[in-house]
């Protein structure tokens, strides 16, 4: 009955590729295919203006409240992209640049910050989840589909995005412990953007990483910096290729940063110092990236602007098409609830037309 | 004849009326009795009642997610953390089953936790929480320990919000025995309830209509005051029907009462429940005998929401004074819609009106 040290395996790697002003570590470069990289840089500058229109419409009353992720989108778009279409991506809400990469229109985002129902609908052939917006709820459901997987023997994975506030509750904790008991092919990114609303990250754990509560469950753990997109597409592949070759499951941290508002109806000022804005602002995913694309000649300031003037369009055909599917009928309220909808419901839909038609209300947009 | 001002009208903020007998100025408090009074919003009025609580007994402390330095996402607990302290103003990580469970542990050492829920929505993460211990301490160990916490949390539609800020779930907590379910209506009595929820030896949830947070003003007394829970307000009285409701559809039904007496010179009574668990039958009970004729309204489901209790109260207890069939008027048994088709689904003062017309005309 001694009292000795255990020996615990417990390291964990830290992974950045091209650093904060746009260097690149060339044995560390993954030399990715230069449609692949531009692929990556059209998804990031996609979510980027994206994000930029849903404030201005939040602002002229066009959607709700609308959480952005400006300046996380090296982290989405390049985690996303290792999934093959069998895979499936279980989503957080702040992840545009993966919908719209997996084929979800990209009005669809308009959609459910607009308040339909219509956002949480996934194109056919599209394995996805739509958002989430209890945090980490979906977690476990990223598990299950892993889970499915691994007792049918079929060679997919999942991926999975939280957020650093997401780690603080029960469903992350319990859905790792569970992918750890069985091994299962599940990529778990937690999108580290420091804040969760007001709570920094040194309050909301005490441990110095995310990453390393990956050791704990006794899967694999990394952290990126989620600002560089190699980085974060380095450490998906390789956990994606273990997953797929039955090892297992992996805990990725991506180091980012949340530029903007937690939502249109949050107030940072209250608890961030602009200071630390600026340092980070500094850390922009974007300019970054497209100084490495530059240097490989994969882009130039022609190219540059080609993309950002096609973007501009897709982004004005996705309003477009939002536009004109707002007028949707309230009465469909009843009608996805059941696969059969019950005679009680039927009447209390019918009941709901004649209020309808009594009042006149509408959808008051 | 109420302080709630009906929505169409709701310009103006409201002259308060206190209804008789059903306050009681402070006891104990440092608050001098001057009788002044502060108007303010909903959302000031909890601010308020969490402040009293602080300053008046050392054992309350305020703990959920961003509630200290952001102040509450409505800004309920704003200024609370400077005046008290993080050791009294707690903010947590995001983890709704800890702050719960938390708080039980709390509770246990003899704290009076007032937790907050970001929003209704996000509660479940923490019933468990609720349902195996909050609920049980007291009978599990023969009265041995109680409960004295509170769980605060925003409900409700009609703000335009994100999925799974919009619903009404009150039931839940109805079906739970072992605690109390406060819903306050206007200003004031949000204040007094939520005092007097604070004080209270057993858990409370205090559900928190986000609606009418900053919808109207009333006047409040700056002095302490306390309203006794389980205890319904005659907030309109009438003689034909009774329409019985709570929370943030007080406004249309009291609206709905003004317009059907204005244009059809019907008397209609109007009871608020204010607790809706454990409910103030008497209160109900009394209305209906006089008048026999009732309409229930609420926002949450219909099967087995409070108006399936209150109509089976009505029935059971007085059947024979009824002269028509009891409406209800509520959300409709689907998931809360986005927000784009809330305001056709949310019951509205049209709505209200034309049942109660038909119950009036029922003969
Ligand atoms: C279970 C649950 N509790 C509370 C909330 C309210 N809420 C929305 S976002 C958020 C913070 C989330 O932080 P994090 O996981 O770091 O994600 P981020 O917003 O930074 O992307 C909170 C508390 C929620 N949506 N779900
Ligand atoms: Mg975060």
């Amino acid at each position: 009955m001694p009292r000795k040290k255990l020996k615990i395996k417990a390291s964990i790697d830290y992974l950045s590729i091209i650093d904060g002003k746009g260097k690149v570590d060339e044995a560390l470069d993954p030399k990715l295919d230069p449609k692949l990289l531009l692929h990556i840089y059209r998804l990031m500058m996609t979510a980027r203006r994206l994000d930029e229109r849903c404030i201005n419409m939040q602002r002229q009353g066009r959607i709700g409240t609308y959480g952005p992720c400006r300046g996380q989108e090296a982290t989405h778009c390049a985690a996303t992209v290792v999934m093959e279409p069998e895979d499936w991506v279980v989503h957080a809400f702040r992840e545009p640049g993966s919908f719209y990469h997996r084929g979800w229109p990209l009005e669809t985002v308009l959609k459910f910050w607009g308040g339909y129902e219509e956002g949480c609908q996934p194109p056919e052939g599209v394995n996805d989840t739509p958002i989430a917006v209890p945090i980490a709820s979906q977690v476990p459901h990223a598990m299950g589909l892993a889970w499915a997987m691994h007792c049918k023997g079929d060679n997919h994975a999942v991926l999975c995005y939280c957020g650093d506030g997401g780690t603080s509750e029960g469903d992350f904790h319990e859905a790792l412990n569970f992918a750890g008991v069985y091994k299962l092919p599940l990529i778990v990114l937690i999108q580290n953007n420091q804040w969760a609303i007001s709570i920094p990250r040194e309050k909301q754990t005490a441990s110095e990483t995310i990453a390393q509560k990956a050791i704990a469950y006794g899967v694999e753990g990394i952290q990126v910096d989620g600002n560089d997109p190699l980085s974060v597409y380095v450490a998906t592949k390789e956990a994606v290729d273990r997953a797929k070759s039955g090892g297992g499951t992996t805990l990725i941290e991506a180091v980012t940063y949340r530029l903007g508002v937690h939502t249109t109806a949050d107030d940072p000022k209250k608890y961030r110092s602009d200071a630390e804005v600026a340092k980070w602002e500094k850390l922009d995913p974007i300019p970054r990236f497209q100084k490495y694309l530059k240097e490989r000649k994969i882009l130039d300031k022609a190219s540059i602007e080609k993309i950002e003037k096609e973007i501009l369009a897709e982004v004005a055909g996705a309003v477009e098409r939002y536009e004109a599917c707002r007028d949707v009928d309230p009465m469909d309220c009843f009608d996805y609830l059941l696969a059969e909808m019950p005679q009680e419901l039927v009447e209390q839909r019918a009941e709901f037309a004649a209020c309808i038609e009594r009042e006149g209300v509408g959808l008051g947009h | 004849m109420s302080s709630i001002p009906a929505t169409k009208r709701s310009s103006g903020n409201s002259k308060s009326t206190p209804p008789n007998g059903k306050f009681d100025a402070g006891a104990g408090g440092q608050d001098s009795g001057t009788g002044s009074m502060t108007m303010m919003t909903m959302l000031s009025a909890i601010n308020r009642a969490m402040d009293d609580a602080l300053r008046t007994d050392d054992s309350v402390v305020l703990l959920g997610q961003d509630i200290g330095v952001d102040e509450g996402v409505f800004r309920a607990t704003a200024d609370l953390l400077d005046r008290y302290g993080d050791k009294r103003v707690i903010d947590t990580p995001l983890a709704e089953g800890a702050i719960i469970g938390g708080a039980v542990g709390m509770a246990l050492y003899g704290l009076k936790p007032v937790a907050e829920m970001q929003f209704s929505g996000f509660a479940y993460q923490a019933f468990h929480q609720v349902e195996q211990h909050m609920s049980r301490f007291r009978n599990r160990t023969r009265g041995r320990y109680g409960m004295p916490m509170v769980i605060r949390m925003p409900y409700g539609g009609g703000i335009r919000a994100v999925e799974h800020h919009s619903e009404s779930r009150e039931a839940y907590y109805a079906h739970t025995p072992g605690l109390l379910t406060v819903i306050p209506s206007t200003p004031r009595n949000a204040r007094a309830l939520l005092l007097e929820s604070i004080r209270h030896p057993d858990p409370v949830i205090f559900y928190e209509p986000k609606q009418l947070y900053r919808a109207f003003k009333e006047e409040v007394p700056d002095e302490l005051e306390y309203m006794p829970l389980g205890k319904a307000h005659v907030a309109r009285e009438g003689s034909d029907l009774t329409i019985i409701s709570y929370g943030a559809m007080m406004r249309p039904c009291l609206e709905a009462a003004e317009d059907i007496s204005e244009a059809d010179g019907a008397s209609i009574e109007v009871v608020d429940l204010l607790t809706v668990s454990p409910l103030d039958t008497e209160t109900i009970i009394n209305s209906v005998q006089k008048t026999g004729r009732a309409v229930v309204v609420h926002e949450g489901p219909r099967n087995c929401g409070i108006g399936s209790e209150v109509v089976a109260r009505i029935v059971e207890r007085s059947l024979d004074y009824l002269e028509a069939p009891i409406r209800r008027i509520t959300g409709f048994d689907v998931q809360f819609p986005y927000f784009a088709r809330e305001r056709a689904f949310l019951p509205n003062t049209d709505r209200i009106t034309h049942a109660v017309r038909e119950v009036l005309a029922f003969e």
